[in-house]
């Protein structure tokens, strides 16, 4: 990939996602690591990971329910499957089960507004939703987990 | 896979190969797949310049400016290398329509990409796409490698002896960075802070040379556009906005979904009659015509045909194409904050009208919304989003701004009604309060 660019800072980005989704967040030594080998300093690193929303330094769930509330979803009921989510699970917003199996976050627009209401688990995409449907999806993660 | 839907006044330009398999490259080669580009090879840069000038073709992104003009700002000689820049970034509040260019017809995009590379003088180009559009970054990367492959890219493409390569990147996140600078400082593995301008990216983009950068679905129409020819697709919209555009459809409609409609189709006509008008027995109450940035149409206001120009006319924006439409039982307060909430999240921080003003915007509506309101903060909020207007080094400041604006000058009735701690007449049951924010 550092062939793609003329500089390697420019790989920065797609590397911390790389290793978030190996490890589930961007650990200290992670850090270190791959401030090392794009030759950064390790605040530099830590400058750019807080400017992306889907970068974290804390470690999350197993399942990242990010649930949107933004305007298209909010005008066809995302908040009450926000508000669904978090009653159900018994967790607020960037907060993990104690299972350790979901994660849930309120999220701007992922781009599913003409299916809304929408969300994403591990960035995979689950629309035209109601509560019901929000209850089936979360069993099919938990299945998941157990296989 | 996203559903797709589709009425008989569609002109299928850019969406002609949805639904048919289009991501394989064999499929996309029966299809025209890689005609447009051959032909672009044998044509010169100024004649591909014109024919993209010619064709009325403007920015799908949501600005709207000429593409064929955009591409001409790019000197001839440069000593830097110069870039093609596929902005897949879509972020903006109601658009999801680059997603469906993605997922169902990659290889038109990376097809845009290299004509514009010629047209300019570029020999590389990437396609940047948002973060969250994982499996459509998956598909672009197999579609690159299935055009690398055929040698359709890189070395001495179609034996033509030119080489030119198309690169994937990938977002983490971020709403301002679909802003074209800003995009730029991503690319370059930063914060995406946006730059100041002048110099414009045609003259100093990435890595300080000339870079061109267009919204995914403007580079979609580009192969369509060499191959139909600038007149054919000048025709299909009105003078100075030619061509097609995806709307989305969103919001209290009956019939969501993204549609190829002509420039120019009535917003009126594509409510009622595409969208099959407002469910639940609700009646027409405002429409975001172009993405969140866009100020407010109300419902006697809807009878405007969608162009650049005529949207502008009626004091809003063509934007994005996507249109969310409002119904009466949604609260134009609480929209409001919702709006502004968004855009304080996505404030990169770096200008202080901005980064202050969407705060205390924020601040003011959620007291507002819950009752705590007083007249003069009605005023406050407009002279304040007014004062934000043209004073930052990105739109985003003004995105904030206009829509704001735009609600409390046409609902004040509204905004009045939430005064002297009244109840908020909308309020639905399980909505109920905000969830506890643990960090951002």
């Amino acid at each position: 990939m550092l062939g793609n660019y003329p500089t390697e800072r420019s790989a920065l980005v797609p590397t911390l996602l790389y290793a978030q989704d190996e490890i589930g967040y961007l650990s200290d030594e992670v850090i270190l690591e791959i401030a090392g080998r794009l030759k950064l300093t390790e605040l530099e690193v830590r400058n750019v990971i807080s400017y992306y929303s889907m970068l974290t330094t804390k470690p999350r769930g197993k399942f990242n329910l990010q649930v949107c509330t933004n305007i298209s979803c909010m005008v066809r009921g995302g908040e009450e499957i926000l508000h669904h989510c978090a009653k159900k699970l018994g967790v607020g917003h960037k907060e993990t089960t104690p299972d350790g199996l979901f994660t849930l976050e309120e999220v701007e627009c992922i781009g599913a507004c003409s299916w809304a209401p929408a969300a994403q688990v591990n960035y995979d995409f689950h629309e035209n939703l109601t509560p019901e449907k929000m209850d089936a999806v979360l069993d099919e993660y938990r299945k998941k987990a157990t296989q | 896979m996203a559903d797709l839907v589709s009425h008989p006044d569609e002109v299928r330009v850019v969406s002609r190969r949805f639904g048919q398999g289009a991501t394989a490259i064999e499929r996309y080669l029966e299809l025209d797949g890689y005609k447009a580009v051959q032909k672009a090879l044998g044509m010169g840069p100024d004649a591909i310049v014109n024919e993209i000038k010619n064709s009325a073709l403007r920015g799908r992104g949501g600005a709207g400016f000429s593409t064929g003009m955009k591409w001409s700002f790019v000197p001839k000689q440069s000593a830097k290398p110069k870039y093609v820049l596929c902005n897949g970034d879509e972020s903006e509040p109601g658009t999801c329509k680059d997603r469906l260019i993605f997922e169902q017809d990659p290889h038109s995009v990376i097809e845009g990409v290299v004509i514009a590379g010629l047209a300019v003088g570029a020999a590389s180009g990437y396609i940047y796409i948002r973060g969250e559009y994982r499996y459509l970054s998956v598909i672009m990367q197999k579609a690159l490698r299935d055009a690398y492959a055929k040698g359709f890219l890189g070395k001495n493409i179609f034996g033509s002896g030119r080489d030119f390569d198309v690169y994937w990147h990938g977002g983490a996140g971020a709403y301002e960075v679909g802003e074209e600078s800003a995009l730029m400082e991503s690319l370059e593995g930063k914060r995406g802070i946006p730059r100041i301008r002048p110099p414009f990216p045609a003259v100093v983009g990435l890595w300080g040379g000339p870079t061109v950068i267009n919204n995914a679905e403007t580079l979609a129409n580009v192969p369509h556009i060499i191959l139909g020819g600038a007149d054919w697709y000048a025709k299909l919209g009105p003078t100075k906005n030619g061509g097609t555009r995806l709307f989305c459809l969103s919001g209290n409609i009956a019939k969501p979904g993204v549609y190829e409609l002509p420039m120019g189709y009535n917003l009126k006509k594509m409510i009622y009659e595409v969208g099959g008008g407002i469910p639940n027995g609700r009646s027409l109450k405002a429409v975001v015509p172009g993405g969140a940035s866009c100020p407010c149409l109300t419902a006697a206001e809807v009878d405007v045909n969608m162009d650049f120009d005529s949207v502008a006319k009626a004091g809003s924006m063509l934007g994005s194409g996507g249109v969310v439409v409002i119904d009466d039982a949604q609260c134009i307060v609480k929209f409001a904050l919702r709006t502004m909430k968004f855009y304080r999240h996505e404030s990169c921080g770096w200008c202080i009208p901005c980064r202050e003003g969407t705060d205390w915007l924020e601040k003011t509506l959620i007291r507002f919304h819950s009752g705590g309101g007083m007249m003069k903060d009605i005023d406050n909020m407009q002279y304040l989003a007014e004062n934000m207007l043209g004073r930052t080094f990105c739109p985003l400041g003004d995105a904030a701004a206009m829509p704001t604006i735009g609600f409390v000058k046409k609902f004040r009735k509204e905004f009045e009604d939430h005064l002297e701690g009244r109840p908020c007449r909308h309020e639905k049951e399980g909505a109920g309060e905000p969830l506890p924010v643990m960090a951002h």
